[in-house]
């Protein structure tokens, strides 16, 4: 770390060293790619959402000017299912966990039956995007169209229709964690009991930019280089390599450039970029394909999606005594390539909350339906545990009568550092939860604004608040627990740092920008601890061609295992020029230090030698160590210790307008806890941009099936609503902090808290609001002005 | 059939041959090669494309090219002059009023439009303008401090 006496780049709030090049027109998206010879790709796809393909006639297609070929999924010969990267069937031995899982294939161009809305069956090929789209509705196919189930709480009933042979009743797993006879237990001995039914409707990610790839062969080399908007490249090339083109990975690089936003979207391997990167080695031209926003609806993997049915047990003074929580998690009609773990690793294991809990036991069914593939959507089952257990808190408070703010207190676990262990695996790193929410409150003045309230209930003004007092797990690692809890990959991540003989630096990160802004947080993080200018180091990430082996960004994991990796090559960095230092000035190397950009003897910045002249020495090295090798390059993997828990209180204002339904959102005030910060500005940004998801789903947004013909009916951005300018407060933000153990930058994770962390305290605002109706819950989302209003009627009708 | 289109994008005179059905963002960014320009939906939703032609802030995936014969049209690559950003554009980059960049050409060009009309804009008139363009990374906070820090470091106008 830099000496207290120069300025710390690390928390700062630097502008980025990205926008000029986006703010000028000049980004560089798959989608702007254009090389010589270059052909274009459309995609036939189901019209219906399960139907038997009897036949593909593709003669007119073909015949059709401009076409170079059109493929169905019987000329994809030796080309294998798309593997979905989570086995639960591996992690049978882990205590207290009851799994296993129906791992049924997915072939990217499906031959026998098409099981979604979207379901790809054949590729035209063509020299211009217009004949390739023309083309692909010459395609004929002869459907036999099968009765589809959407809807997640059907998948199971009797006489649903089947969709894979290998997984009877359409289960894909059943899967449980915690104790159940302690949690029975607990709910005998209780004082009140609250049950709910809580439905985590289905989202659409929407990165504004749509998927894309470009696929060149190049038979020149025998090099297979594909651009894909891919959060991991590695991942992407690893799959494609290993499992399904079984092409050899030294012979493909992966490329994904500036990337307009993922939110997990565009971590999984697509059938579209296999099929183009396989039918460019057939042809050996290069294909570009970019999804339309409608395909990008049908095909990007989804989020959410949870039928749940959740009781708390509580003592009559409002201690937390039991938690039973019962989900169906509906996976769609594949296992996309995390599916498995979104709605249990990472969903179970957040259900302790921050809070005293004395038993817990988690059921989770997941099924399949003829729906697009669910997986990790920003947040990833965090959201989903988080949403349970903030409802059920709330739902608890007010059939005590107690205080929602107060009953969230009187249960918190006490600050703690180092760990604490929770009742459904995994160990909290760091924590401070009521501090978060003594900001909160005191920022919000909550006093004042109960006795608004009760104020403007006496006008018949329906306002609400609601809380938020949410945990998250990020960072998720390490490998050795990972991959015994079924994950085909490790979670570690890969940090190069290369000093040029001038002095400067390039750093290679596995992890990958796609909004984030690491060329900007991790140069800062380098020269804070070099002690050199920005503008000498430059961030590079993306390209499989130049960066070690990485595993890319999701989970907020960039700046905690992205960044520590780039910190460990830094200090091997440093204690290399240290022994190249002490030899210039004659010194010993354990008598060195490095301070303000400047190798020198402990505590004598007379006696010193720049970082440049260190660089310069370690690539000329005339005068030189014995025995040390020249240059200056170190590179490391990171495997963390444990994920990181950042946490934090959020509050909601809403007014409901008692005649219409309409939700207003009047404020919205966040205290979030990340551990270190270092870039407040960026971090802050993405807290918004979370804020702004979480209420979209509260308030707006839903993918929305016919449970007839299981057609999608939210297939593009006039039904599907996205949150708007005009819809949406400004956000007031702040923080606690509370540094991580497990890294040594003290930093936990910025991405995903807003969404963890809105959708409840939106809610729970709405059902404050209509508190003077009786009114506890509302069992689904969005709470769309219809629902509220229905909800008002039925509380009334009740009275 | 192909049909004639001359414009003038960014003060530069462009004339193909085109088919009646080519969008007007599929010409400016295949054919005459200027990719700042987005494409982010295919229902007039998004705003990603939006450009400003004979002084309107359009979206271009709601006109054909040959709509656009005889326009002046202004992309993003042609708001900065001789190197220096346009107070816009140096807002959204001083208030981060971006993060994957991919929505921001057609924010900005909206904005282009609606600081003309509205030299001083409240925040709600900011927020109600912004209507046709979307964002996903930003939460909008971001976008519209940025435009506020335009309004404030715009010249002079006559």
């Amino acid at each position: 770390m830099a000496p207290a006496t120069a300025e710390r780049l690390f928390g700062k709030s630097i502008k980025r060293r990205e926008d000029p090049r986006f703010i000028t027109g000049r980004g560089s998206y798959v989608d702007d790619l254009k090389i010589p010879g270059m052909t274009y790709a459309a995609f036939v796809r189901s019209p219906h959402a399960h139907a038997r393909i009897r036949r593909i006639d593709t003669a007119a297609a073909k015949a059709h000017p401009g076409v170079v070929a059109v493929f169905t999924g019987s000329d994809m010969k030796g080309v294998n299912s798309l593997p979905c990267g989570w086995d639960l069937r591996k992690a049978k031995n882990v205590p207290g966990v009851v799994q296993d899982l129906a791992m049924v294939p997915h072939m990217p161009l499906t031959s026998d039956v098409a099981r979604h809305v979207g379901d790809p069956v054949a590729v035209v090929i063509a020299d211009s995007q217009d004949a390739a789209t023309d083309a692909a509705e010459k395609v004929r196919v002869d459907w036999e169209p099968l009765p589809s189930v959407t809807a997640t709480e059907k998948a199971s009933a009797s006489g649903a229709a089947a969709i894979h042979a290998d997984a009877p009743g359409n289960v894909a797993f059943k899967w449980a964690l915690g104790d159940a006879a302690a949690t029975d237990a607990a709910f005998k001995n209780a004082a009140v009991t609250v049950k709910k039914r809580i439905v985590n409707q289905r989202l659409v990610a929407n990165a504004m930019e749509p998927r894309a790839c470009v696929a060149r062969f190049d038979p020149a080399t025998g090099e297979l280089t594909l651009w894909v908007t891919s959060q991991n490249p590695h991942v992407h090339r690893l799959l494609m390599c290993a499992f399904v083109l079984g092409i050899p990975e030294h012979k493909v690089r992966v490329i994904a450039p500036d990337v307009g936003g993922g939110f997990g979207s565009k971590i999984f391997l697509y059938n579209e970029e296999v099929v183009c990167s396989w039918a460019s080695r057939q042809l050996q031209r290069p294909i570009r394909w970019t999804a339309s926003r409608r395909e990008a609806y049908q095909t990007d993997a989804h989020g959410r999606d949870h039928v749940t049915d959740a009781e708390l047990a509580l003592s009559r003074d409002g201690k937390i005594l039991g938690l039973r929580v019962k989900t169906v998690a509906n996976l769609g009609a594949y296992l996309s390539t995390f599916a498995p773990a979104v709605p249990t690793f990472l969903y179970g294991t957040l259900l302790n909350g921050v809070y005293t809990i004395g038993a817990i036991h988690v059921e989770v069914t997941g099924v399949f339906t003829n729906t697009t593939a669910v997986d990790a959507y920003r947040g990833a089952g965090r959201p989903e545990a988080c949403y349970v257990v903030e409802r059920m808190v709330d739902a608890g408070a007010r059939a005590l009568n107690m205080d929602v703010a107060d009953l969230r207190r009187k249960n918190f676990i006490p600050k703690f550092a180092g760990a604490f262990q929770t009742l459904v695996a995994v160990t909290y790193d760091s924590g401070n939860y009521a501090a978060a929410l003594d900001k909160l409150l005191q920022i919000f003045d909550y006093k004042k604004f109960r006795a608004e309230q009760a104020e403007a209930r006496k006008q018949g003004k329906l306002l609400g608040v609601g809380f938020s007092t949410y945990i998250e797990a990020c960072s998720i690692a390490p490998s050795k627990v990972v991959g015994a809890l079924g994950a085909g990959a490790g979670l570690y991540e890969s940090g190069k740092v290369r000093v040029h003989p001038t002095g400067m630096v390039t750093v290679y990160t596995g992890s990958h920008s796609h909004g984030q802004g690491h060329e900007t947080t991790f140069a800062q993080l380098v020269a804070d601890d070099l002690g050199i200018p920005m503008e000498q180091i430059e961030i590079v990430h993306g390209d499989t061609g130049s960066i070690p082996f990485g595993m890319g960004t999701y989970g907020s994991r960039s700046a905690s295992v992205g960044g520590t990796a780039i910190q460990m090559s830094l200090d091997k960095i440093k204690e290399k020029g240290k022994r190249i230092a002490a030899h210039l000035l004659e010194a010993s190397p354990k008598d060195m230090e490095y301070a303000n950009g400047q190798f020198q003897v402990k505590g004598v910045p007379s006696k010193a030698v720049p970082f440049g002249a260190v660089a310069l020495t370690a690539y000329i090295p005339h005068n030189y160590p014995e025995g040390l090798e020249p240059g200056l390059e170190e590179t490391s993997f990171y495997d963390p210790s444990n994920f990181c828990f950042p946490f934090g209180a959020h509050a909601c204002v809403v007014e409901v307008d008692a005649d219409t339904g309409k939700v207003k959102l009047l404020r919205y005030v966040a205290v979030d806890d990340v551990g270190n910060v270092i870039n407040p500005m960026i971090v802050d940004g993405m807290v918004h941009g979370g804020i702004a998801q979480g209420v979209g789903q509260a308030l707006w947004e839903g993918a929305v099936y016919d449970g007839d013909s299981g057609q999608l009916v939210t297939g593009s951005m006039m039904d599907y609503a996205m949150p708007k300018a005009d819809m949406l407060p400004n956000y007031e933000t702040d923080r606690t902090v509370t540094p991580t153990p497990v890294n040594p930058l003290g930093v936990k994770g910025a991405g995903e808290t807003g969404t963890i962390a809105a959708t409840p305290a939106v809610v729970n605002a709405v059902v404050d609001a209509l508190a003077p109706f009786g009114v506890d819950h509302i069992e689904t989302m969005p709470l769309t002005a219809e629902r509220v209003w229905k909800t008002i009627q039925a509380a009334k009708a009740r009275r | 059939m192909k049909l004639p289109v001359k414009v003038t994008i960014n003060a530069q005179s462009y004339s193909h041959e085109v088919e009646p059905r080519l969008l007007l963002v599929h010409y400016i960014r295949e054919v005459v090669g200027l990719t700042g320009t987005h494409v982010g939906c295919d229902t007039s939703q998004c705003g990603a494309c939006v450009i400003i032609m004979n002084g309107m802030a359009v979206k271009s995936c709601t006109l054909f090219a040959v709509q656009a014969d005889g326009a002046t049209i202004t992309t993003i690559e042609g708001l900065a002059k001789n190197g220096d950003l346009h107070p816009i554009q140096q807002g959204f980059w001083e208030k981060h009023g971006l993060q994957c960049g991919f929505c921001t050409p057609g924010m900005i060009m909206t904005a282009y439009q609606m600081l003309e009309r509205y030299p001083n804009p409240s925040e709600e008139q900011i927020r109600h303008q912004l209507e046709g363009n979307l964002c996903r990374c930003t939460g909008y906070h971001n976008i519209v401090k940025a435009i506020q820090w335009a309004a404030e470091h715009m010249p002079a106008r006559k």
